[in-house]
């Protein structure tokens, strides 16, 4: 009996959630549409969304849309990748009415994110991460991703210029394709400048562990390393701790220079605003939004923060150069003659990889230069 | 080489300074929690202590701009939570464990919804007394920089050992902690010992989350303890009721935890899961070889819940 009736509650809820999803969709003029539609958008965090991180970089994004007439926005903060953000995800539709949301964080795509893409069809999802495969998915699901790859070999490149013990320090999460590229990143920046310079790396194991992220800062600092950067989702602690210690800090996923005004040298940040705004565009003007988006620094999906007062001349010159070749495209900064600590050739001679490349999705090492190991 | 590289010396060095910076969290808890469950009683709430202890101390830092009113209020948050905890189980057939994670659960929810607006901004923090001066290698001197509020837990270890054996205010909480009967015969109401002993531990455990966020790593996110508070309890039974046991497992878990980023840092990288999970295999091998089938764990007081 309560079963039956749960069912056609739901059923009720889910037919009017369709039904205003399909009288936005069947709004044939884009300008009928701007006017008249309302449609709502809905942002789930897996963490705080003011962590100096990557919560905040999506929250920021969102943040821009709000003075669009017409698009509300609804938020909710640390939801665990659970079936918790299944039942996020259910009232954002059924209760504030959401037509597109965007789950975003890695682990709600399968199968929290394709569970409610299958239950409601009407829905537009689209997940940060690159795991959408228009072969396997639905049509309604989608991914965004931006490469951030150049913007941590920027930061090395100011690391490389500003370092006096050419030794660099970074606290990584996970030994993951991603983090490992950026810190290949990093180091191949800061060799552009000088090619003594080596990077320690510290993988924390997890995403976010306060305690472990200064002491793995600590350690760095003291075996040497006078810039510290790092790729964990708030990068709050390491700029504090590494600040206090006196060295210097690149940022990372979002502008941290408030923390360390005087040592924060400059930062590779996402750049959300630009991506939600061009979802939000389509739908408002009734464009059926496109399911696989990636881009980097040249495509405006990653910024650097701007550069500090402890930046030299010199850095501040290259840094602009390098920058603006990249704008260009085409830029690779995975290029050989290439080889791992380990000695393993990764890219010969004639090879060179731009950030699109695939055989970057699979990185399993890190390059000559850098301290640490995969596993 | 130049004088600021120490190679290998790092490790030791690391884990000594880790031991230092990382243990103090762990000796408030545990030495609050020891004095609870010696009146027999389990406060399992203590995460969410330390949770709105480490909010509340950071909020009030940031208004007044010092960081000892901060402290303070941490240390009556804390206060406050015990006394609340002890107070609904003295009511008959109310299980400490249950209210223990109901407890903890709202300390940390309440701490994350009244510190939204504390992760921005920049506390000042506890001051630390440089011990290392003496040292001109800027690594022995980051090591050696003790935070005033280690040396009080330090402190209170050694006064609580004591105070356990020698004073009248011990006595009476051993008493009560081992027999009820016994403590009624005596003309002591366990209800008032143990609320008591509660809010004692509770206000030890706020100081332990200001520790957290007002000087190492010195920010209030809503993941700075990551479980400290529910290690910090084990640890009492670990360290069987003992102060001086708890501070001792205290700094093991400090240098233990240092351990792996300082291994990775002068170039030992392999395996380093397995060192992370260093403290719980060597709280693991302890454990074993201390239990014994025939008897309860020795020091453990007998009206707790868990061992009667």
């Amino acid at each position: 009996m309560t079963d039956k009736f749960m069912l056609s509650r739901r059923d009720l809820l889910k037919t009017s959630a369709a039904g205003a999803a399909l009288g936005l969709a069947s709004a044939a003029f884009p300008i009928r549409a701007a006017r008249a539609a309302s449609a709502t958008v809905g942002f789930i965090y897996v963490g705080p969304k003011d962590d100096y991180g990557y919560n905040q970089a999506h929250a920021e994004g969102a943040a821009s849309l709000k003075g669009i007439e017409g698009i509300s926005i609804v938020e909710e903060e640390n939801v665990p990748e659970t079936i918790d953000v299944q039942k996020t995800m259910e009232s954002m539709i059924n209760l504030d009415g959401a037509s597109l949301i965007f789950p975003t964080s890695f682990g709600y795509f399968d199968p929290h994110m394709l569970a409610m893409c299958a239950k409601f069809p009407d829905v537009q999802f689209r997940h940060c991460g690159g795991m959408w495969n228009k072969d396997k998915h639905p049509m309604n699901a989608g991914s965004y991703f931006g490469y951030i790859g150049m913007g941590q070999y920027l930061n090395g490149v100011v690391a490389g210029h500003t370092t006096k013990s050419k030794k660099l320090g970074f606290v990584a999460a996970k030994p993951i394709p991603q983090v490992l590229l950026n810190i290949n990143s990093f180091l191949l920046g800061a060799r552009s400048v000088d090619p003594a310079i080596t990077c320690q790396v510290i993988f924390t194991g997890e995403w976010s562990l306060a305690v472990k992220e200064a002491e793995a800062t600590n350690a760095l600092v003291d075996q040497g390393a006078d810039v510290v950067t790092c790729h964990v989702d708030s990068p709050k602690v390491v700029v504090e701790t590494a600040a206090g210690r006196g060295a210097f800090v690149c940022g990372y996923h979002a502008n941290q220079s408030p923390l360390a005004p005087e040592k924060y040298l400059t930062g590779a940040e996402w750049n959300w605003a630009k991506v939600y705004k061009m979802f939000v565009d389509d739908l408002v003007a009734g464009k059926p939004l496109p399911n696989f988006t990636r881009g980097g620094l040249a495509d405006g999906f990653v910024k650097m923060s701007p550069l500090g007062p402890a930046v030299s001349e010199a850095a501040r010159k290259q840094f602009d150069a390098t920058l603006a070749e990249m704008t260009k495209g085409g830029f690779s900064v995975i290029k050989g003659p290439l080889k791992s600590n380990k000695g393993i050739v990764v890219a010969t001679a004639d090879q060179a990889f731009v950030e699109t490349a695939i055989e970057l999705e699979s990185m399993d090492y890190l390059v000559e230069g850098v301290v640490g190991s995969t596993a | 080489m130049d004088a600021t590289d120490i190679g290998l010396w790092g490790v030791p060095l690391a884990m000594l300074g880790g031991a230092i910076r990382v243990s103090t969290p762990f000796i408030f808890v545990s030495l609050g929690e020891a004095i609870t469950e010696r009146s027999g009683r389990i406060n399992l709430g203590l995460e969410g202590t330390l949770v709105f202890g480490a909010m509340s101390a950071y909020a009030v830092a940031v208004m007044t701009g010092s960081p000892w009113p901060g402290l303070l209020a941490a240390a009556v948050a804390g206060l406050c939570f015990g006394l609340f905890h002890g107070w609904i189980c003295k009511f008959p057939k109310v299980n400490d464990i249950a209210i223990g994670i109901a407890m903890m659960l709202f300390g940390t929810g309440l701490g994350f919804f009244f510190g939204k607006p504390f992760i921005q901004p920049s506390a000042p923090d506890l001051p630390a007394i440089p011990f290392g001066a003496w040292s001109d290698i800027p690594q022995v001197q980051a090591a050696l920089n003790v935070n005033v509020l280690f040396l009080i837990g330090a402190a209170l270890a050694v006064f609580l050992w004591w105070a356990f054996r020698n004073t009248r205010v011990g006595l009476i909480v051993r008493v009560v902690g081992d027999s009820a009967d016994a403590a009624r015969a005596m003309g002591l109401n366990p209800n008032t010992v143990r609320l008591l002993a509660t809010g004692a531990g509770g206000a030890l455990a706020g100081i332990g989350g200001a520790y957290l966020s007002l000087y190492y790593p010195g920010s209030w996110t809503e993941r700075i303890s990551s479980g400290q508070g529910l290690m910090a309890v084990a640890l009492v039974i670990f360290a069987r009721w003992n102060p001086l046991g708890c501070f001792a497992a205290a700094l093991l878990f400090g240098g233990a935890g240092a351990l792996g980023p300082a291994l990775q840092s002068v170039g030992v990288t392999q395996g380093y899961y397995l060192f992370y999970a260093a403290p719980y295999i060597l709280t693991l091998i302890i454990m074993i070889a201390t239990s014994s089938p025939s008897r309860t764990l020795a020091g453990a007081p007998g009206e707790l819940s868990i061992t009667k």
